[in-house]
């Protein structure tokens, strides 16, 4: 017999599954999901889910980004001192212009800024879901396929610091499920 | 009204308070109220079905047209960029007119699916992917023109004369130029909108993982899926990313085409130094991206039969919008001639005179008619809804909007400043194959995306669909 995971319980719309986890919240779980075959408009309030913290990868990636660009610019066309084994910087004065204006150096760094942001909020989404995750116990289950089509699951982890075998199956029997069965580690 | 004439002492109140907001009728994204499973069946069965025969006759004739691009690549690598009709006074001819023309179709997959996403537009989900497909192979297309006017393409990336690594002189790319700055623009966008698309992708690939039949598909669609499964804490971090991804994709998608301009727009030639380009183009670009949209979804929906995701109201929606963009660009051409003869510069009154009545009339003319005249069929019902007279329009807008950036580049060049050194540009054969062959590319590409990726973000359009709505009844 194989580690209990959880229970896990199908739902056949997004209202009933809204509602089911408005209770599970209120009834104070931690460890514990919804899994849907599209993100349902407000159901990170029914989840009780504070707002993602991706936004904070973007505007470090942006920093970053836009520093990136104008030291680059900085040190590739007004020094001439070198990076040991790396590189020497190189004045080249063309048409009398600056060697050095943030002005031409503005296009090519907004463009890093926008390129390291959108590389930094994509690796804050795959860090923040842990993904590449290919393994999961929801993802052995064949019947959790129907959450890629158009069934609503909501699962209650065995390791959740409330969870009760008999109390919390008969909690989510009371939500009233289409199917409730359990999930195996 | 009764409160405010009691209240006429009074200031008056905000006149938003007087006005009773109008109930605009919504029209549906998915016709017939489809469910969830039929749209997942719909475009999951488009992947899962055995190839059909017209895909393969397709197939073919894309790769043997895009074989002239390589052939034609190869013996420029191999001769020199002499094989091009590039000669004084015309250096730039049709590299960077195909280079402009590629990225401008490219911009509207970006723009649904950047812009419409920040303005809610919920119809943008029946034909965002495709157009995001779109947008990459045309990149991929437009790419190639720039990279190989240089000649000796190998040393295009290494050592260095498009990107600033340390090469063997020690010199560095000069970023004063708009040309480099193209680079960095065209690189990031293009490297953005994958990134873009796949992001989409990964619940879509989730959703072919899960009903695949055999090994093959259940491990590859598995591997780019992520592992995805559709939780809810999953979920609410990649709305929160896609939401910054549309929001970093709609400046990117303006400066791109604004940098492009500026390779033009930075230099003293008469016609290209006008301070109208950067908005100008990222109009053009919108307008001929949204043309090529158009081109290639009308077929695909009566193909696949996928009436009742692309409806009539999407049609409508985007035949606005080039008709919108379309009557922008007139407005720049016409704004163009005003300025030229309010600035009293007397090359500048020429080179636009010389644009309209010159040796190039006939480019100018085909410009007129196909971008500034076409368009404006659209102001019609009859017509919006008549979906062959549609996609030939659209068929006239992406000429037209060819022959712009012709008509831009090589009637400045080919008679400015000194008559004589003024000339008259043809292209070459080597010019005209390698040019027909990157629709093949572009045709190869998209062939490729239709027979193994989701054509449509199914989970997005789900979402807009009225029973996706928790508080529906």
């Amino acid at each position: 017999m194989a580690d209990k995971f959880g229970i896990l319980a199908k739902f056949d719309t997004p209202a009933d599954i809204m509602h089911a986890a408005e209770k599970v919240r209120d009834a104070g779980f931690k460890n514990w999901d919804v899994i849907t075959p599209f993100p349902i408009h407000g159901m990170d309030g029914a989840m009780g889910l504070k707002r993602s913290w991706v936004p904070r990868f973007t505007i470090c990636g942006g920093t970053i980004g836009f520093l990136t660009g104008m030291s680059m610019i900085f040190y590739t066309s007004a020094t001439d001192f070198g990076i040991p084994f790396l590189s020497d910087g190189y004045q080249i004065l063309i048409g009398g212009k600056p060697l050095f204006s943030p002005y031409f150096a503005f296009p090519v760094s907004y463009e890093l800024t926008i390129l390291f942001s959108a590389f930094a909020s994509i690796a804050g989404m795959f860090i923040l879901n842990k993904l590449p995750m290919h393994y999961h116990p929801a993802l052995k289950i064949d019947k959790v396929n129907e959450a890629s089509d158009d069934k609503f699951f909501l699962y209650i982890e065995a390791n959740d610091p409330q969870f009760d075998e008999a109390k919390t199956r008969s909690f989510i029997e009371g939500l009233h499920p289409v199917e409730v069965s359990d999930m195996e580690e | 009204m009764a409160s405010a004439s009691s209240h006429s002492n009074a200031v008056r109140p905000a006149i938003l308070d007087e006005v009773n907001p109008v109930d605009i009728p919504r029209q549906a994204c998915v016709a017939n109220d489809r469910s969830f499973n039929w749209i997942t069946e719909k475009i999951c069965g488009i992947v899962e079905e055995k190839t059909p025969t017209w895909w393969w006759v397709c197939f073919i004739i894309a790769c043997c047209t895009a074989s002239f691009t390589f052939v034609g690549l190869i013996y420029l690598a191999v001769t020199g960029v002499g094989v091009w009709g590039l000669a004084n006074p015309v250096n730039w001819g049709w590299a960077i007119v195909n280079f402009v023309f590629w990225i401008g179709i490219g911009h509207a997959g970006t723009l649904i699916s950047a812009i419409l996403c920040l303005l809610r537009q919920k119809w943008r989900t029946s034909i965002n992917r495709a157009a995001e497909a779109m947008t990459i192979f045309a990149v991929v297309c437009a790419g190639l023109f720039p990279v190989f006017h240089v000649g000796r393409v190998w040393f295009a990336v290494y050592p260095g004369y498009l990107f600033p690594f340390p090469n063997a002189n020690a010199i560095w790319p000069n970023f004063r130029s708009a040309l480099l700055w193209d680079v960095f623009a065209v690189s990031t966008y293009g490297t953005v909108s994958v990134l873009f698309w796949y992001i989409g992708l990964i619940p879509d690939f989730a959703t072919v993982r899960d009903r695949a039949k055999t090994k093959i598909r259940k491990i590859a669609y598995g591997i780019v899926a992520m592992g995805w499964r559709g939780s809810n804490r999953h979920w609410s971090n990649y709305e929160m990313l896609y939401l910054i991804l549309a929001g970093l994709s709609t400046p990117l998608v303006l400066s791109v085409h604004t940098i492009v301009s500026f390779d033009f727009a930075i230099s003293l030639v008469p016609g290209w130094h006008t301070t109208i380009f950067p908005p100008y183009f990222v109009a053009g670009a919108i307008f001929s991206g949204f043309g090529m949209v158009l081109t290639l979804m009308l077929p695909l929906r009566a193909i696949y039969g996928l009436d009742d995701l692309i409806t009539q109201y999407h049609i409508d929606c985007m035949t606005k919008i080039i008709l919108a963009t379309g009557t922008m660009v007139g407005y720049a051409y016409g704004m163009e001639f005003f300025i030229a003869a309010y600035g009293a510069n007397g090359f500048e009154v020429f080179a636009f005179v010389n644009r309209a009545f010159g040796n190039y009339a006939w480019a100018y003319w085909i410009m007129i008619s196909c971008n500034v005249i076409s368009p404006q069929f659209f102001w019609f019902k009859k017509i919006r809804e008549n979906t062959t007279l549609v996609w030939v329009i659209t068929l006239f807008v992406n000429v037209g909007m060819w022959f712009e950036r012709f008509v831009i580049t090589v009637t400045s060049l080919s008679r400015d400043f000194l008559p004589s050194s003024w000339g008259y540009y043809s292209p070459t054969v080597v010019d005209i194959f390698t040019y027909l062959g990157t629709f093949g590319l572009f045709s190869v590409l998209f062939l490729l995306f239709l027979r193994f990726v989701p054509l449509m973000a199914m989970a997005e359009i789900k979402a807009v669909t009225p029973q996706a709505d928790a508080h529906h009844h």
